[in-house]
């Protein structure tokens, strides 16, 4: 057995990856064994029964289910995910050109979280009453507001009428720096309402609880400044659920910005899984989400490995 | 039943009780505005969603509208204005509200049809069940859910239902998990094995028994999965994935108006409100279903101790001039009062005075729930919860602590008055390293450098005896035994060199051999530092290791104070001496041991005169009638008893 708790963590992590993508992956082909419309009458409305059999050939549509998924995880094993039905582009050349994007909506998102929320949180749990009641009031607007509706009242107010930001379209941050920041202020702004509400919910929560415990009535008594006790012990406390809440929330965005990328025109991952979902073009859908699936494990794995940066009891035992 | 296993159900019949409880459910929802408006809009969106299609059934398939009359705000004709094809949004609304809906209801029924039986299963079975159903559990949970749901639609295409349920089946996992945590609690309860024993089936066991009493969380869950699936089906709707046009939805209209955005901006507000409020609605409805659910549990289960935090107080009296000491005290304090409650409104401490001389030991000694912790922590002005101190006087070398600003008061904290407390292990921050902490306290204090607050932390657990200062600073508590913690928290008090320490039951969590070490540790401590200690415990045993004089508290009050030679050889309250003759240590082999009957009476609930009269077997009238003072019948001696003389013949009697 490892020794190393850190290692196990990754250890177990991973094991339980392998029957995840396997799963995940061989859970499509089932369904389009099921599917009542066949892809064929979708790519050739009035192809002829020769041209039929030719495209069911190429796209190896004419071989068992078992053996078609046989043939796609030797090749996604050697890093081919497949073409895309209606494009012919390859899988992976599209995840390729199309997670910067993603990645340039997500990440900030996710810093904004972590600023606003765990700053909103801590300063709720500091302060409590009117202040801590706001955050409450606001958390179930956060819930209740759909990111691609906020979207679209941002833009019809930023946009249309004060002309202060763009409207849709994206431009790397390679190409300009400034113009890929105000093309991004407005999705961030839609996406990352909800993650805030939920993470200075749950904060304020971690606080209140690490506030009420002995230790910190110790510090209290030990004449340990204010300042010391909130950002410096109870707050390293308080982490641990914040890093939790965090990596649910981060899972939550990656599939959360295929409306916001739709309401902004952004050529990104979720975009690219709505227009193959709506050409029912399953090898683009398919490899996304096996995509998807293993930055989660990567996203858990960070988590995990966070734990044990913020506990000395995971890391130790 | 009941008489063949010999226990009781705890429900009387569960089946009669669980229809009583719905519908008692239901009333107390019926008391909660918020409640009550989410069920009454909710009502609404359930009726628009049958009615709509049926009154106007051309408007699902309807393509255009007036095309002389698109895009046009709210106006008599077209209360809510008209879209981009000329048609009335006002009828779309409504009628779209069908297909919204709708698709809530797939996934929240998919979800618990799933959920529900696989949480009961995992918690009433237990064992590889569970663990099964775990991994299945954790394995959907690290799906990416929406995705999969595009994979759905992007085999069964503009397919709402495979949609929602594929959404549903992505949610159940919260599900299993939360009826899985809900069920394991009530498995443990007696009425379960009363109904195992007497032979009924599990499944009318699960469905009957376990299920009634569950209903609250799944209805607190439905209504957030409703919440959650009403986001993702107009999500998917505005995206075209679910519902052909030209039929109506929320989701859909939201996407008409996005695109006719830049000519009229009204089209996106209606159904967005519409999305927004019913939204809400769920959210409210859950929330309040949630309380009240909750407060019945309260009720029949343990009280769950209020979440309190223990923070400082502000003075409550504006500081009048200290005058001169009278005696050469460290610590005097003169008719200490605090409360607790809104507006002070319950005492827990009453009109309390004694005072601490220079590297004294004074033992503050009592039953729990006398009010000594309290004592011991107004004096740093660390009450919990909304404690209060009311009135009275705090003289420590010189300066009232009772309203010293808060500012001040932190340089006596840590650096004049220390404290260590009763559970050691928990009272070191489990995330810091031991020598970090120490550190913290030293710089706090002294204001070293950190390298310099580092070496004397080290020398600080040298001075407790500690074997090898060095490794134990690298530790983190939980590496720590208890009595190594007790030591390091003792350490801690040290770091500001402080002139009296207060210890709260310090011995009380440890084993016997422990706790004689850490009494040797403070004694020498005294010894050594001139410190003065106030030593709260209710062992006698302890008191007579360590202190010089006690003072006895009961309900609140001081009802002796005396040096321990005297007090130990001859009592004046009742209450002394019973707590005396209660003490293991007093009692013979073989005797059973004395004990005096009857409890603390709680703050609020004190007896008038005489606290502890009921308890007391001197109690006279007297007693009953009107505040007992204190009084003296001896030098250095105090008795809040009037009969103390009585029980001075007494001891002549019956103590030897």
């Amino acid at each position: 057995m490892v020794r190393n708790p850190v290692v196990r963590v990754v250890v177990r992590r991973l094991y339980l990856a392998v029957p995840l993508l396997f799963v995940v992956s061989a859970l499509s082909f089932l369904l389009s064994s099921l599917a009542p419309t066949n892809v064929l009458d979708v790519l050739l409305p009035n192809g002829s029964p020769a041209q039929y059999v030719a495209l069911a050939h190429r796209l190896g549509l004419d071989q068992p289910v078992y053996e078609q998924y046989w043939h796609w995880l030797v090749h996604a094993l050697g890093g081919n995910l497949g073409t895309s039905y209606t494009t012919g582009q390859g899988v992976k050349a599209l995840i390729v050109q199309r997670f910067p994007v993603t990645l340039s909506l997500v990440v900030p998102t996710v810093v904004v979280m972590f600023l606003v929320g765990v700053g909103a949180g801590v300063v709720s749990a500091v302060h409590g009453g009117a202040v801590g009641r706001l955050i409450d009031s606001l958390t179930l607007v956060g819930f209740a507001l759909p990111a691609f509706w906020v979207g679209a009242v941002l833009v019809s107010f930023f946009a249309v009428k004060i002309h202060l930001l763009p409207a849709i379209g994206y431009v790397s941050l390679a190409q300009s720096p400034g113009d890929w920041a105000r093309s991004m202020v407005l999705p961030v702004v839609a996406l990352s309402l909800l993650p805030i509400a939920v993470m200075a919910r749950q904060t304020r929560e971690a606080m209140m609880d690490v506030l009420a415990s002995e230790h910190v009535r110790m510090a209290w008594a030990n004449g340990i400044p204010p300042r010391v006790i909130f950002f410096k012990l109870a707050l390293k406390n308080a982490s641990m659920r914040a890093v939790t809440v965090g990596g649910l929330q981060v899972i939550g965005l990656l599939t959360g910005t295929v409306f916001v990328e739709q309401v902004f025109s952004l050529p990104g991952l979720g975009s690219g899984l709505d227009t193959a979902a709506s050409t029912g073009d399953l090898p683009v859908t398919q490899g996304i989400v096996v995509f998807f699936t293993v930055v989660i494990v990567a996203i858990n794995l960070i988590v995990d490995l966070l734990y044990a940066v913020l506990d000395p009891r995971v890391r130790t035992s | 039943m009941s008489t063949i296993v010999g226990i009781e159900p705890v429900d009387g019949t569960p089946a009669v009780a669980s229809t009583i409880e719905s519908a008692s459910l239901f009333r107390r929802l019926l008391r909660r505005p918020a409640a009550v408006v989410s069920m009454v809009w909710l009502a609404i969106v359930v009726v628009v969603a049958i009615a709509a299609p049926i009154i106007w059934p051309h408007v699902a398939t309807q393509n255009a509208g007036d095309i002389f009359d698109v895009l046009k705000g709210p106006s008599w004709q077209h209360l809510l204005g008209t879209d981009s094809d000329g048609r009335d949004v006002l009828q779309r609304l409504l009628v779209g509200t069908r297909v919204t809906m709708l698709g809530v209801a797939e996934a929240v029924l998919v979800t618990l049809a799933i959920g529900v039986p696989a949480g009961l299963t995992a918690g009433y079975f237990g064992g590889r069940t569970d663990r099964a159903l775990g991994w299945l559990t954790d394995l959907t949970l690290s799906l990416p859910g929406l995705a999969v749901v595009f994979v759905v639609l992007s085999i069964f295409p503009d397919s709402m239902l495979a949609g929602m349920v594929t959404l549903g089946v992505i949610l159940s996992p919260y599900t299993t998990r939360v009826v899985r945590s809900a069920t394991l609690p009530i498995r443990e309860e007696l009425y379960i094995a009363a109904a195992q024993v007497a032979g009924l089936s599990r499944s009318y066991i699960i469905v009957r028994h376990v299920l009634s009493r569950i209903v609250g969380v799944v209805i607190v869950l439905g209504a957030i999965y409703a919440a959650t699936a009403l986001v993702t089906q107009t999500g998917l709707a505005y995206l075209g994935l679910i519902v052909r046009l030209p039929a109506p939805s929320w989701g859909g209209m939201v996407g008409d108006g996005i695109a006719a955005l830049t000519n009229q901006s009204w089209l996106i507000w209606p159904p967005g409100i519409a999305m927004t409020l019913t939204v809400v609605a769920f959210g409210l409805l859950g929330d309040s279903v949630r309380d009240v659910t909750a407060e019945r549990w309260s009720v029949a289960s343990v009280q769950r101790p209020s979440r309190r935090l223990a923070r400082p107080v502000a003075g409550a009296v504006v500081a009048p001039p200290v005058p001169a000491s009278a005696t050469d005290a460290l610590l005097r304090v003169e008719n200490l009062t605090v409360a607790f409650g809104s507006k002070g409104s319950v005492r827990v401490i009453d009109d309390v005075s004694f005072d601490i001389s220079a590297g004294e030991a004074v033992g503050l000694v009592g039953e729990s729930g006398c009010g000594k912790t309290v004592t011991a922590m107004s004096l740093i002005r660390l009450l919990p919860g909304d404690g209060e101190i009311v009135g009275g006087r705090i003289v420590f070398d010189g300066r009232d602590l009772a309203c010293l600003p808060e500012k001040e008061l932190r340089r006596v904290r840590g650096s004049e008055i220390g404290l260590i407390s009763q559970e050691p292990m928990v009272s070191l921050n489990p995330a810091f390293r031991v020598g970090w902490q120490l550190a913290l306290s030293v710089r706090t204090h002294d204001g070293l450098s950190r390298r310099a607050a580092h070496a004397r932390a080290v020398e600080l657990l040298r001075s407790v005896h500690l074997p090898d200062p060095e490794l134990v600073a690298r530790r983190y508590p939980h590496e720590l035994s208890g009595g190594m913690a007790q030591r390091v928290a003792i350490a801690r008090a040290l770091a500001g060199e402080p002139k009296l320490l207060i210890a709260d039951e310090p011995t009380t969590a440890l084993d016997v051999t422990v706790q004689a070490e850490i009494l040797e540790l403070l004694r020498e401590l005294q010894r050594e530092r001139g410190m003065a200690i106030l030593l709260v415990t209710h062992d006698w045993g302890v008191v007579a290791d360590l202190c010089d004089r006690a003072v006895v508290m009961y309900a609140g009050q001081v009802v002796e104070r005396a040096a321990l030679t005297p007090l130990f050889r001859e009592p004046l309250h009742p209450y002394t001496r019973a707590l005396l003759l209660s003490d293991p240590h007093n009692a013979l082999g073989g005797d059973e041991l004395p004990w005096i009957p009857g409890g603390v009476p709680k703050p609020g609930f004190w007896p008038q005169g005489c606290h502890f009269h009921p308890r007391c077997r001197y109690a006279t009238e007297a007693c009953r009638q009107r505040p007992i003072p204190l009084e003296h019948p001896a030098d250095a001696r105090q008795t809040r008893c009037i009969h103390h003389d009585r029980l001075h013949h007494d001891q002549l009697s019956v103590v030897q």
